[in-house]
């Protein structure tokens, strides 16, 4: 191969041309994502942060726009968040662990594999039918929290089942090795090496998990959340409704003062995600700096 | 010239002041008595002869040293003597891996219990990604240890020649120690539980040279106590610090074969199979 020194300098301004291409094209692609959250925020926020307020939180809801509040929503998905990650994070972590650890690799593990990964794309209102089908009708749990959540629960174990699996694969089978090789059964192994060294991992995982759980609107109406309530829940067995469902409902409505409380909504629903999603992260690089020193 | 290369490796192995050898504890497993010993053991992964046929003994508070040319089953075979293959699926043996009066491939052995008396330290340091008190007590924690564990983790730092340099910083992240302090502390961290034999597969070849001399003096303090098994593909370092050594070679279908055995010098100097004499000399391998 030859190439003469004018040709190369040709080539490389070509090539380099091409790289900054590229640069603008991907900071173009940034920008776009950016500016449509940006203008969502500006847009949300004008509209709906004067209604934004201590009383707007506080109370229930109300044929009066202006006295119409939040609370029953707000405590309804805090209940929903609370449950739905109390079935949804053992289950799946037990899940993701049988699988990697113990699970011999056969056919059958290969199918349940290929199954959970389809699982993650099934919409969310045909949850809703099977929670319906299944919690309210079939084990009478009724139109309450409980079969929300399960439903929720079901809804989003998929996604921690296969974000912690590739959590514990991140783990090198060395730390398995040397656990092993100092007479640790495969429990203590699991237990005490792999499962810490991957839980920052789970964690990001459960926390994507719980923000989709936290948005849905289409298998809360399928399972019957209600549309207008005027209490906060007192247990597992009562009726609820949640923020995206409160939001929809306000939205529907023909009132504009109406609209500005499902802007306010939204304001809160994302200080909500926000305010989680944050959390889980401080707690996620605790974890982190722990295990790095 | 082949000869005078010969004596020249040979002549890399320090003489071990007979002093230090009358150091002997009581606990410690008699010396040159046989320890641990596989039986004409076949290894299979799948399909797949790993091994054949092959037969070696471990001697107490001596180093024997296995050697071969990349992918003559020299880390398959060490890693029988504690069932570490066990991890890997299709694995199978024939033949037999004796150690305290029994085959530790019978039915009714667990593994476990043969980890928990045979020591492994692993070719690239694998610390546990916690405190150096915490890498060290592990062993002796998930074995039920009765007794102070901070006084087991001192004498095992102290085994390994590695107290002084972190004793000030047993809390910190294991993480932040160097290569071959790193790899001295999976040595104490194996010495933590008091095994009778320690395994080596390969522990320094991702070290520097003045970490792997640290760590070959280590080997020859260590066999006052113990008996120790380490797998080299440096023939220098196998001269240096082994008493006995076993080299392996692949056979045409790529089963790994012991071709020699024997007492170092004499593996060195006069060795019985023409295949061993090429690959000393760096002729191949």
């Amino acid at each position: 191969m030859t190439v003469t020194q004018a040709g190369f300098r040709r080539r490389l301004l070509a090539r380099k041309a091409t790289a900054v291409g590229f640069v603008i094209l991907a900071i173009a692609a940034t920008g776009v994502g950016i500016a449509a959250l940006a203008v969502l925020m500006v847009d949300l926020t004008r509209e709906g942060i004067g209604r934004v307020s201590w009383d707007f939180i506080n109370a229930f809801p109300s044929r009066k726009p202006e006295e119409a509040g939040i609370k029953a929503a707000l405590w309804g998905t805090i209940w929903m968040m609370g449950l739905t990650a109390a079935f949804a994070i053992p289950i799946g972590v037990g899940a993701a662990i049988y699988l990697e650890e113990y699970a011999p690799k056969n056919w059958l593990t290969r199918v349940i594999q290929t199954n959970i990964a389809n699982l993650a794309g099934v919409p969310s209102i045909v949850y809703g039918i099977l929670g319906l089908t299944l919690f309210v009708r079939a084990m009478e749990l009724g139109r309450s929290l409980l079969a929300g959540s399960l439903t929720m629960a079901l809804l989003v174990l998929p996604i921690v089942i296969i974000a912690s699996q590739e959590a514990l694969r991140a783990v090198p089978g060395s730390i398995r090795e040397a656990a092993f090789a100092v007479g640790a059964s495969r429990w203590q192994v699991v237990s005490r090496q792999v499962v810490p060294a991957a839980l920052p991992g789970m964690l990001t995982g459960i926390i994507l998990a719980l923000s989709r759980a936290i948005g849905e609107t289409a298998p809360m109406i399928m399972i019957g959340a209600l549309l207008f309530v005027p209490f906060t829940p007192d247990g597992p067995l009562d009726r609820f409704t949640v923020l995206p469902i409160q939001i929809f409902n306000w939205a529907a409505r023909p009132q504009d003062e109406f609209r500005v409380n499902a802007a306010a909504g939204i304001i809160v629903l994302l200080a909500v995600l926000l305010t989680m999603n944050a959390a889980a992260i401080i707690l996620r690089n605790r974890l982190q700096a722990r295990s790095r020193g | 010239m082949i000869r005078e290369r010969l004596q020249e490796i040979a002549n890399e192995r320090p003489v071990v002041a007979p002093a230090q050898r009358d150091a002997e504890p009581m606990s410690a497993p008699a010396a040159a008595e046989t320890v641990a010993e596989a039986r004409h053991l076949s290894v299979w992964y799948g399909d797949f002869q790993a091994l054949r046929d092959v037969s070696l003994s471990v001697l107490g508070r001596r180093i024997t040293a296995i050697i071969g040319p990349s992918g003559c089953g020299k880390s398959t075979l060490i890693r029988c003597f504690n069932r570490m293959n066990d991890l890997i699926p299709g694995f199978r043996t024939d033949g037999e891996v004796q150690f305290e009066g029994r085959n530790i491939y019978a039915r009714g052995v667990d593994p476990v219990e043969v980890r928990r008396r045979i020591g492994m330290v692993f070719q690239k340091p694998n610390p546990f990604p916690k405190s150096i008190s915490e890498n060290v007590a592990f062993g002796a924690r998930v074995n039920g240890y009765v007794g102070r564990l901070d006084e087991i983790v001192e004498r095992a730092l102290r085994q390994a020649a590695l107290w002084d340099e972190v004793k000030d910083k047993l809390h910190k992240n294991a993480l932040t120690l160097s290569g071959g302090q790193q790899q001295r502390l999976c040595i104490a961290r194996a010495l933590a539980i008091e095994p009778e034999v320690i395994l080596m597969d390969e522990p320094c070849s991702a070290l520097d040279p003045v970490a792997t001399l640290k760590i070959e003096d280590l080997m020859r303090d260590l066999i006052r106590s113990y008996a120790i098994v380490i797998v080299t593909h440096n023939m220098q370092q196998a001269a240096r610090v082994a008493d006995y050594s076993a080299v392996m070679m692949m056979a045409p279908d790529r089963a790994g074969e012991m071709i020699e055995c024997g007492l170092t010098r004499e593996v060195f100097t006069n060795p019985t199979d023409k295949r061993t004499e090429d690959y000393i000399t760096g002729r191949f391998g």
